[in-house]
């Protein structure tokens, strides 16, 4: 090979590194391992994890504990599936043009928005993206933002935000809903969009209709993030007159992995189409009249417009997506409505059943579907500690977002939590609230790390 | 050595394949009322009707109109839509800064460990110390191979990581007290650089390159200047060849107060060769989906870390992982830090694409140093090969070589002498060579080369495969010179032949229409 290129060693073709920047010394890295030394050491790391399937996981938050059926996996680690790039070329990329197509039919049929693309990276990174098309559309630079909307959502957008050149404006909550009254003060015409959260993050069903009203009343976009499973049951974010829905898809057949790779949804109505993000695909006929699918209107897309594009998304979350497509195909139409039905009886069970504990309230009485807020009468780092001695994860904790919660804990219900688990969860939660597990003679447990269960022992 | 015309695919369309026989058929038009796959747990609660639980004006009117269909049949269908798809284990998939390497499957057992896949994202730190410490490894890891001293993992892909990447320059200028407009960018620049660059608030000012292929450093002399926030470059830049006046491009831009960006969607040529920090980039994003073997999942999922120096890393994105050394001989203790009173604050949800840090890490792990510095040297091997290959016979007349020099990873051509004098134009070429059971390189990119075409074979393939790949470009290229219709026909044996585009953009079909 040297022969043919002309050169008389691999490092003439480096020849052009000037000294300078080029590394003299090898890369300070370990040595390269065998394939079972590789597997050896990252299934030692993986054991010093307390996964879902080692303990009973009550912990939601934006990402859930959902059953992955086996399809999904097979189908994805198809190599068709799995190693192609991005389909530049259509003609031999069908297989995940088509998927693409499936989807945005999937993903507009949950949302009843007529438009969807085929993913973002994921749900708060798909929020901050609205703001960009809903500035880009109206002319505006004001965000209102629900502090019901996730806290990532709202971090990120406070960091796209100062890219955008933006203003990005907060209303609060009264009963674990988005204060109607202050949201309706806070737009004035220079207001973009209004961002809400359905369920919200306090797990409250909000009303998104009258929202979106308030929001329309003074041309502001109404934008709302939405979980695409309960979607089953709640009216949807078109139903709503909501006119972007956006997501996080992990639910969807997604598993949790530590927060990603999952994928983002993103829903329009028909006017935003050609201001989308991301990859749409469309149907079209090739040259013999045959149906087929192609990457439509990449006149939006940085590959073409450079910097008058739409968004600088390139890589997205195609496989991820063809996972949600796989899995909602799986639940099927009565499926989806079966499991959000069980959803929100077994949260409604667990909510009742959480909370007839001494010392643990809800932290607000607005409907509920798959997620509540509790406030409890401990405090709740170490009450989750104590009960996770037990083998269960009880929650997430909402103190470091909401300071205003210090006590409040969110606990989250699916299909794999059953009776037993949330009876469990009841049992123990109302010990260590009562004081039962906490050490000694009864003294509060102040170093909550000497009681921390070993890594890797979890659940064995 | 050329094929016989005995082994050329066919160049008519009057027999159709039996995959062009199928019509392509959705799984909404597979859907019979009544079917299903799922079973689901029996309810163990009351079952209260829903509207006793949240207002009936709350719920949902009808349903979605989801499949109804059998799992032996939603296997078939995928299975199906699969056989449409070329992928990188079919064969050479040449993609120009795509990089499209091998998967190593083992990557792929152990992201699907439990400890991994089944994490929950917000498991309290103390429980989740496997995962933080492999994602302190990957940061350690990739500082190393940057050159740079901080690493932030969160990004999603090197777009997020270009935005982020923007943000922190103008965190880190906003900080000084200054106020900048523009950032400049080669004419050569991936498409995300200067779509990213309004996404942050700039100005784009283009730069010009020069008769080497590399940045005109009159041309940026004259551009930078105190408005200037920032310059993003890739090295090797989109033509494959290293730009020498790295060094001197650096200084300049420092010199009018402006932050040095790295494109790493390159950075597959030079592992263990070169190091961006050591080149004066400030900040650089590393496509995990790339350089790092991540499969690429037909566009997605990737990640695209950013490693920056000392003066950006107040302004990463937080939480930042941190680790605390045991007292005692106890092991470290690794934890996720909100702090950061100088952040640019969050870029998505959770710690990000952890299943892709595994991965990526596994990768590494396996090669260890001196094997990532064996695969940027295959790399540039494989890609001068075959540049050498392509260069006999009629592809050095109809297709040269855009800049004539050593290339790194990859080169690109121009198809501009083929199209003047056969009258195929890029595209044709590509669309034959899928034919030919070849995926084509990136075409039409960079856009100053007339009709280019951008080769990456990367260390994964064999002399034998790029033997292949340079026989049938020649071979297209001695159909071309007898009948130009038969590329400007192609391609005839894919499951679809060409598609109209313009009619797909014209009239959008985005969905299906259901009753």
């Amino acid at each position: 090979m040297l022969e043919a290129i002309g050169v008389a060693s691999v490092e003439e073709l480096f020849a052009e590194l000037p000294d300078d920047v080029r590394l003299d010394r090898p890369l300070d890295l370990p040595p390269g391992a065998a394939e079972s030394e590789v597997v050896e050491d990252l299934s030692a790391l993986a054991s010093k994890n307390a996964d879902a399937e080692s303990e009973v996981c009550f912990i939601g938050a934006g990402m859930y504990d959902h059953y992955v059926p086996a399809i999904v996996d097979a189908i994805t680690q198809r190599s068709e599936f799995l190693t192609p790039y991005t389909p530049y070329q259509p003609e031999v990329s069908q297989g995940g043009l088509q998927v693409m197509f499936e989807f945005q039919t999937a993903i507009s049929e949950l949302t009843g928005l007529p438009v969807s693309n085929a993913s973002l990276y994921e749900g708060p990174s798909s929020v901050a993206s609205a703001a960009y098309l809903a500035i880009g559309a109206t002319k505006r630079r004001r965000l209102v933002v629900s502090r019901a909307l996730h806290p990532h959502s709202r971090q990120t957008l406070e960091t796209y935000a100062r890219g955008f050149g933006a203003e990005v404006v907060e209303v609060g909550i009264a009963n674990g809903l988005t204060d109607v009254d202050q949201l309706a003060a806070a737009l004035d015409d220079d207001t973009a969009a209004v961002f809400v959260q359905n369920p919200n993050f306090l797990g409250a069903v909000e009303d998104l209709e009258a929202l979106a009203d308030v929001a329309h009343a003074r041309g502001t976009l109404a934008v709302a993030s939405v979980d695409p499973i309960m979607l089953g049951v709640l009216r949807t974010p078109g139903e709503c007159g909501i006119d972007i829905a956006v997501g996080e898809g992990q639910p969807l057949g997604g598993r949790l992995d530590y927060g990603g790779p999952s994928f983002g949804f993103f829903c329009a109505t028909e006017e935003h189409l050609r201001r989308m993000p991301g990859r749409i695909a469309g149907e079209t006929t090739d040259a013999d009249g045959r149906r087929g699918f192609v990457l439509a209107l990449q006149t939006r897309e940085q590959h073409i417009r450079r910097e008058k594009a739409t968004h600088n998304i390139c890589t997205s979350q195609a496989l991820n997506a063809l996972g949600g497509v796989i899995y909602l195909s799986w639940l099927g139409k009565r499926g989806l409505v079966e499991l959000g039905e069980l959803i929100v009886r077994r949260t409604a069970y667990a909510r009742e059943a959480l909370t007839a504990i001494e010392g643990v309230e809800p932290l607000h009485d607005a409907p509920v579907a798959r997620e509540f807020a509790l406030r409890l009468d401990a405090p709740v780092r170490e009450t989750l500690d104590l009960v996770a001695e037990q083998g269960i994860a009880a929650g997430y904790g909402l103190g470091r977002e909401y300071p205003e919660y210090e006590d409040g804990l969110l606990v989250a219900i699916t299909e794999r939590r059953s009776k037993a688990d949330i009876d469990r969860l009841a049992e123990t939660l109302q010990g260590v609230v009562a004081g039962e597990w906490l050490v000694g003679d009864g003294a509060k447990v102040s170093d909550s790390e000497t009681t921390a269960p070993v890594a890797g022992e979890v659940g064995t | 050595m050329t094929r016989t015309d005995t082994l050329a695919p066919p160049s008519n369309a009057d027999t159709p394949t039996p995959q062009q026989r199928e019509r392509a058929v959705t799984i909404f038009e597979r859907s019979v009322r009544g079917r299903r796959a799922a079973t689901l747990p029996p309810s163990d609660v009351p079952e209260r009707p829903l509207e006793e639980l949240i207002p009936q004006r709350l719920l949902r009117d009808g349903d979605a109109e989801l499949p109804e269909i059998s799992e032996p049949e939603i296997v078939r269908h995928y299975n199906r839509l699969s056989r449409r798809n070329f992928d990188l284990d079919t064969g050479p998939y040449p993609l120009g800064s795509c990089t499209m390497k091998h998967n190593p499957r083992v990557n792929e057992r152990v992201a699907a460990l439990p400890g991994h896949a089944g994490l929950h994202p917000a498991q309290d730190p103390k429980r989740a110390q496997g995962a933080l410490e492999l994602m302190w490894r990957l940061e350690r890891a990739l500082e190393e191979i940057c050159g740079l001293p901080h690493v932030s993992l969160q990004p999603s892909a090197g777009s997020h990581g270009e935005l982020a990447g923007l943000l922190l320059t103008r965190a880190y200028h906003e900080d000084r007290g200054e106020e900048r407009a523009k950032v400049l960018t080669p004419d050569t620049s991936h498409g995300t650089n200067p779509a990213t660059v309004t996404m942050a608030g700039y100005e784009v000012v283009k730069v010009a390159t020069d008769e080497r292929g590399g940045v005109d450093l009159d041309d940026l002399r004259t551009k930078a200047d105190g408005d200037v926030a920032c310059l993003m470059l890739t090295n090797p830049n989109t033509l494959g060849v290293f730009d020498e006046n790295i060094t001197e491009i650096a200084q300049i831009v420092h010199g009018v107060g402006g932050t040095l960006y790295y494109d790493g969607a390159n950075l597959n040529a030079i592992m263990g060769w070169s190091r961006p920090g050591d080149m004066g980039f400030d900040i650089v994003h590393v496509n995990l989906h790339k350089s790092f073997s991540q499969p690429h999942g037909g566009g997605g999922p990737g990640a695209g870390p950013i490693a920056v120096s000392d003066r950006i890393e107040p302004y990463l994105p937080v939480p930042r992982i941190v680790r605390a050394e045991g007292s005692n001989g106890a092991a470290p203790r690794f934890d996720l830090d909100y702090s950061g009173s100088k952040s640019i604050g969050r870029l998505r949800g959770f710690q990000g694409n952890f299943g892709v840090f595994v991965r990526a890490y596994a990768y590494i792990r396996s090669l260890g140093g001196d094997g990532l510095k064996d695969a940027s040297e295959t790399a540039a091997l494989n890609a001068n090969y075959l540049l050498a290959r392509l260069r006999e016979g009629r592809g050095g007349k109809y297709m040269p070589l855009a800049f004539d020099r050593l290339c790194m990873h990859e080169f690109v051509l121009s198809g501009a002498p083929a199209k003047r004098e056969l009258g195929v134009k890029t595209l044709d070429i590509a669309k034959r060579l899928l034919d030919y059971g070849f995926h084509p390189p990136t075409i039409y990119f960079p856009l100053l080369v007339d009709e280019a075409l951008m080769v990456e074979p990367t260390e994964t393939e064999t002399k034998e495969s790029l033997d292949a790949l340079a026989d049938a470009f020649e071979e297209i290229l001695a159909e071309a010179e007898r009948d130009p219709q038969i590329l400007l026909a192609a391609p005839f044996t894919t499951p679809v032949r060409r598609l109209d585009e313009a009619q797909a953009s014209r009239k959008p079909v985005v969905r299906q229409a259901l009753e």
